[in-house]
């Protein structure tokens, strides 16, 4: 996947668990959840998406990294390079 | 057969505990001991009448499209639609005690306005309450218990107005006799007061037909008239789990919601010197009445009225079978249903005493339900229009029936006193979920469930 193609999965996966938030003005450097309506247990569920589609194991650990839309894709581009 | 996970009891939150993790892959399965699923919140039918063991209301009713609220959060957890439950608001619900009515629904504003007219020396001291409750953290696992009667007792100085509060918080999910946690005082606050009661038409079987039907698509497996009648442990973690039938099961991890220490009894081959055997013993008995018309037609339009005979209220296991001095009335005619129910229906529940009501004979038992039906008859008459020459069928259960169900220790509804907050156990692969993990109701069961899952299992990878 290009660092485009990841942006747009987040996106996807992030408005299947909130179905209801305009997601088409989202700012990739702002934490997600000072944007949108998401709260942790919402949060928990990107993160058991991206297990769910693509295997993809985030510890605990590292949800910090996945706090903006930028910082997410940064730290799952060497995850999905390949995908 | 070996599962990630296994589940005992496919009550409410044994099964959103399933849906998530069946939902997220996991290989889960859960166990039930009765025939019917529901446990604390299960249904029954009688001579072609259904009725419903728990609920009388759902709690935490908000309207569809609010988002930050406990009902959406779950919803959204459990990959559900809002019309999936089918709820249905409530008309109008009271606080009656002798000399004054609080009434509500579920718009938070009229009650606050109804708490400033009766109470206008109040006024200020109830907004600095509702001040402490919204900035409490509630739902933090790890805050420290504190009392809340004496955090309402500091704030609010009319003892009626706080009795007055305390009475439907208590009823409706309160373990602890006379006092409440204020976490557990700020979430039924919430619920009931900011938020309100909704009903399906169809009762709990919608909720659970939903939450079943869930579970199963996302491929969890539920095996019925199950019941676990041991769980091996060895070196700090259970190796596996014995059924009744002689089957054994292992799982990587359990989650139990049948009850804190009605799981540790269950434990072999460990130290009984690690767990408490703190249990609860509050319950209830429910008197569930048939009317030849709708109780609105004889001006009872009240959806559920808590009331009690005198200024103060006392929320503790009765000295005898039954305490009427306290209660509630329920009609669950009175919601905002398409169409009415088939049958008027009033049930009355009143605190009441376990150990009483086991030791009595078969005849005495018998003897006794009609007793008290008619005690609680002739106080609830002082506070709803007297409909004791409508009822056309009774059906009575007691702290005895409760314990018989769902094997809850002195038929204790709410449980423990003792919450295990955070779900942990002495065992590194049993954790407790619902009702003595701590967040009651049947929305609070379900998140508990959710939380359990979450953390104890998704979360880890």
């Amino acid at each position: 996947m290009t660092k485009e193609q990841i942006k747009d999965t987040i996106l996807e996966i992030i408005a299947q668990i909130i179905p209801d938030e305009d997601l088409s003005n989202l700012k990739g450097d702002i934490p997600i959840r000072e944007q949108v309506e998401l709260d942790s247990m919402d949060f928990l569920d990107i993160i058991m998406e991206l297990r769910k589609r693509y295997g993809i194991e985030v510890p605990e650990d590292d949800y910090i990294q996945l706090a903006t839309l930028d910082s997410s894709v940064a730290y799952l581009e060497p995850r999905m390079r390949e995908l | 057969m070996d599962y990630d996970v296994l589940i005992i009891g496919a009550g409410m939150s044994g099964l959103a505990a399933g849906i998530r993790l069946a939902y997220y892959g996991k290989r889960v399965c859960i166990v039930e001991k009765h025939h019917r699923v529901g446990g604390l919140n299960s249904f029954y039918n009688i001579g072609g009448r259904k009725f419903d063991v728990g609920l009388h209301a759902m709690t935490n009713y908000v309207p569809k499209g609010v988002k930050l609220a406990p009902l959406p959060k779950l919803l959204r957890q459990l990959k559900l639609k809002a019309e999936d439950f089918a709820l249905c608001p409530q008309r109008m619900s009271a606080i009656k005690f002798p000399d004054k009515t609080l009434r509500f629904n579920n718009d938070f504003g009229f009650f606050v306005q109804e708490v400033v007219d009766n109470f206008p020396r109040q006024a200020d001291n109830f907004q600095k309450l509702l001040k402490s409750i919204f900035e409490y953290a509630e739902l933090n696992l790890y805050a420290k218990p504190i009392s809340a009667r004496e955090v309402v007792g500091s704030i609010i100085s009319d003892p009626l107005l706080s009795d007055m509060i305390f009475c439907p918080l208590m009823f409706y999910g309160n373990a602890q006799e006379n006092d409440m946690e204020f976490g557990q005082f700020a979430i039924m606050f919430k619920s009931i007061f900011c938020e309100g009661f909704a009903r399906p038409q169809a009762g709990v079987r919608r909720i659970l037909d939903v939450l079943v039907k869930k579970y199963k698509a996302c491929g969890g497996e539920l095996k019925m008239r199950c019941e676990v009648k041991s769980l091996k442990c060895a070196n700090g973690k259970i190796e596996s789990i014995l059924l009744e039938n002689g089957e054994v099961l292992t799982a990587d991890r359990i989650l139990s919601s049948a009850g804190y220490v009605e799981t540790m009894k269950l434990l072999t081959g460990c130290d009984s010197s690690k767990f408490n055997c703190h249990v609860g013993h509050l319950s209830f008995v429910e008197f569930i009445l048939i009317l030849n018309k709708e109780p609105a037609e004889m001006g009872h339009e009240t959806t559920i009225a808590f009331y009690n005979n005198s200024d103060r209220f006392d929320y503790r296991r009765p000295d005898e079978l039954v305490d009427v001095s306290s209660g509630v009335i329920c009609c669950p005619n009175n919601f905002q249903f398409e169409n009415p129910l088939p049958e008027g229906m009033i049930r009355i529940t009143n605190l009441a005493n376990f150990n009483l009501w086991n030791r009595l004979s078969k005849e005495e038992y018998k003897a006794q339900k009609a007793v008290c039906l008619e005690a609680t008859l002739k106080e609830v008459v002082k506070f709803a229009p007297d409909f004791r020459d409508s009822i056309i069928f009774t059906d009575i259960f007691t702290p005895k029936t409760i314990h018989r169900f769902t094997s809850r220790i002195n038929g204790a509804v709410y449980g423990t006193p003792n919450k295990t907050k955070t779900g942990r156990t002495h065992l590194d692969n049993l954790f407790i979920c619902g009702t003595d993990q701590g967040f009651l109701g049947i929305v609070g069961a379900m998140l508990s469930g959710i939380s359990m899952a979450n953390l104890h299992v998704l979360q880890k990878v």
